[in-house]
């Protein structure tokens, strides 16, 4: 794969594609927002999508994700189905998780996606334990913890790393750092780059430009090899920027304007599809394609989860808690078994 | 059926031995369990019989580790997680209340978290204020979570064995106290029900409903209180989540009294539900007497033995306000 985004034009127009579907799913949430046809909060990721997209071609089926509550370009980029996403989003029934979760919990454990979650490094000590399940059953997968600059500062995440360096985990942490946990800059914070905090736990560290594609790409396959190959985790540093505020309450008082803008000139997916062009491994009409599939099928999401039924309330102390053979208290199991 | 003698400790161990024969999925996790044994000696050889992949040495990582075992357990894996003292859960409440105790609903039914944590509470051994507590009531109110408090070594192992076959994550909180107690005990264990509770020691007087520890101060006060002409019925719940209500419903509308024994403290405490419970039930209207909570002090654990001793419930503090409760109304 470290060579297929240079080379390939299939694979190259595929991570574009991801790309797109990735900033016109997240633009189609804030004009569903804005317009008042969605409740809630958001977290949006555009200007980040390089990393999810750059990291998630290089996994196969059966590798684990985590998520974060940014998590939308990694549901996507895991090959998560737009429409149902959607749906999740505008709370419907048969939305990823019937309305339950909304953009903060979306998973899809089918395909390895073990969730986005609320909680800043939740999901890191998650990760580790699919990793666990890994190297316990010998079934040669690979999970993948993506985290936020945020995340770095929490315990959970310097337990996670400590047991998963302990045990040589197949684990990758990809840490987006977006330069901003909420209004904290990861400068401040941190008196090193994230990556050299790597050595202290005795693993490899790399800090690759996270608005590269190719760049990602090629540092996250040689960590999920070298993972698949029971040598253990890897933390890998992916600078980026978010576009936008860190949720809808974000009245960005801790950056400028001049810093966003200068951000935007560094556009994953214009440099992205700049060099493909550069390099004549694509025409322009095949760029226009990517693009304009990827609208279409963003267009395809926002109909099928306007579309969905709301779920229904008396349904829902459902999946509270999963049916059990050894509680006796489960009426449905002794209904069933009547 | 034939019986042997055995602690609560080897109790648990067999369980979980008995677990990890069966079921290859089963291993265990947590701080001193293999080399050292356990803090208190629960795991004792389980490492010589079952190998350091399967009764894993951890950093001393609460929240590290919980949260391992959530994800182990929503990749296919039945992971037990011990934390050393039921305290130290408190490092670990983000991966217990917020991710495992959560996520089968949050992903709408998709995953299942059977995650099995083991976390001995109470007090009584001098370890005073931060290894001492009876923190179940943390725990009750967390929706998607199970509650178990075994009393004795036969419960201690067969809901364990429950807790390991349900797709929940189940919280079971042992007592330090009842560790190296020996109990009578079946030959096999079988795997337990949550949700039963347990009549002690039939009476017609009043209900005593009791948990951990106090279950047996309840069964030696029952005793002291028959020998003063007072019949009292002791009621384990067993399980706090789910719980038996109408186990302990049915017996206070037979005894028309209610003694709620808890070590924990009363402010907020489970014995507060159960209370509630009981007047919104049909027992309401065959009370004689007002519900009676008797609990631990509003107060941290202390360390001086005998204020130890006079912060929590003890025999003679049973069998006071049962007399008071009888005789008084």
């Amino acid at each position: 794969m470290t060579t297929a985004l240079r080379e390939d034009a299939g694979a190259a127009l595929e991570a574009l594609g991801t790309m797109w579907r990735i900033r016109l799913f997240e633009e189609a949430v804030e004009d569903l927002y804005g317009r008042g046809m969605m409740h809630g909060t958001m977290h949006l990721s555009i200007g980040e999508e390089a990393i999810p997209t750059g990291t998630c071609l290089n996994l196969v089926e059966g590798d684990q994700i985590t998520s974060t509550h940014r998590g939308h370009g990694h549901c996507i980029a895991r090959g998560a189905d737009l429409g149902r996403m959607m749906a999740e989003l505008l709370a419907k029934d048969n939305g990823y998780c019937r309305g339950r979760g909304g953009s903060m919990h979306i998973a899809d454990v089918a395909t390895g996606n073990l969730g986005a979650n609320g909680i800043v490094a939740g999901g890191v000590p998650i990760a580790a334990g699919a990793g666990l399940t890994n190297q316990l059953t010998g079934n040669g997968k690979v999970a993948v913890c993506f985290h936020g600059d945020g995340a770095v500062g929490e315990g959970a995440w310097h337990e996670a790393l400590t047991l998963a360096s302990m045990w040589d985990l197949p684990v990758v942490f990809v840490c987006e750092n977006n330069q901003y946990g909420m209004s904290m800059s990861a400068k401040s914070a941190f008196k090193v780059d994230l990556s050299a905090k790597a050595a202290g736990y005795g693993i490899p560290g790399e800090t690759v430009d996270g608005n590269d594609v190719v760049a990602v790409a090629e540092a996250t396959a040689r960590a999920i090899d070298r993972a698949r190959a029971g040598e253990g985790p890897s933390f890998i540093e992916a600078v980026t920027y978010r576009w936008r505020g860190h949720s809808k309450s974000d009245k960005n008082r801790y950056r400028t304007k001049e810093e966003i803008a200068e951000w935007k000139g560094r556009d994953p997916i214009a440099a992205f599809a700049h060099r493909l062009l550069e390099s004549g491994l694509v025409d322009q009409a095949q760029l226009d394609a990517a693009q304009s599939a990827a609208r279409d099928a963003i267009r395809e999401s926002v109909v099928f989860g306007t579309k969905g039924e709301d779920p229904d309330p008396a349904a829902l102390l459902d999946a509270v808690y999963a049916p059990s053979r050894v509680d006796a208290t489960d009426t449905r199991l002794q209904e069933a078994s009547r | 059926m034939s019986t042997r003698e055995m602690t609560y400790s080897e109790a648990i161990r067999e369980a979980m031995a008995q677990a990890m024969t069966a079921d290859e999925r089963v291993f265990l996790m947590g701080e001193d369990v293999g080399l050292y044994g356990g803090a208190f000696g629960v795991e004792n050889d389980l490492i010589d019989r079952f190998g350091a992949e399967r009764v894993r040495d951890t950093t001393i990582s609460e929240l590290g580790i919980v949260g391992m075992g959530v994800g182990a357990a929503i990749t296919g894996m039945r992971p037990i997680v011990e934390i050393q003292f039921s305290d130290f859960t408190a490092q670990a409440m983000d991966q217990i209340a917020n991710q495992a105790a959560k996520l089968h609903f949050m992903v709408g039914g998709q995953a299942t978290v059977p995650l099995v944590i083991r976390a001995p509470g109470g007090s009584g051994t001098g370890a005073a204020a931060q290894h001492s507590q009876s923190l179940e009531a943390w725990f009750t109110c967390i929706p998607g979570l199970k509650v178990v408090m075994p009393s004795n070594a036969t419960d201690a192992a067969e809901l364990l064995l429950a807790a390991l076959e349900d797709p929940n994550p189940v919280i079971v909180l042992e007592h330090k106290l009842l560790y190296k107690q020996t109990f009578e005990v079946p030959e096999t264990f079988a795997v337990g029900r949550l949700g039963v509770g347990r009549i002690e020691r039939e009476g017609s007087d009043l209900t005593i409903v009791a948990t951990g520890v106090e279950v047996q101060r309840a069964l030696e006060a029952a005793e002291q209180l028959a020998a003063d002409g007072i019949s009292a019925e002791v009621i384990d719940p067993r399980t706090l989540k789910p719980l038996d209500l109408p186990l302990i419903v049915s017996s206070v509308v037979k005894t028309g009294r209610a003694l709620l024994v808890q070590e924990s403290v009363r402010f907020g405490g489970f014995m507060g539900e159960i209370s509630a419970s009981i007047v919104e039930s049909e027992a309401f209207g065959h009370l004689q007497a007002p519900v009676r909570r008797l609990c631990g002090l509003d107060v941290p654990i202390p360390y001086n033995p005998d204020l130890e001793k006079a912060a929590v419930p003890q025999v003679g503090d049973i069998v006071r306000e049962a007399t008071a409760l009888v005789r008084e109304w």
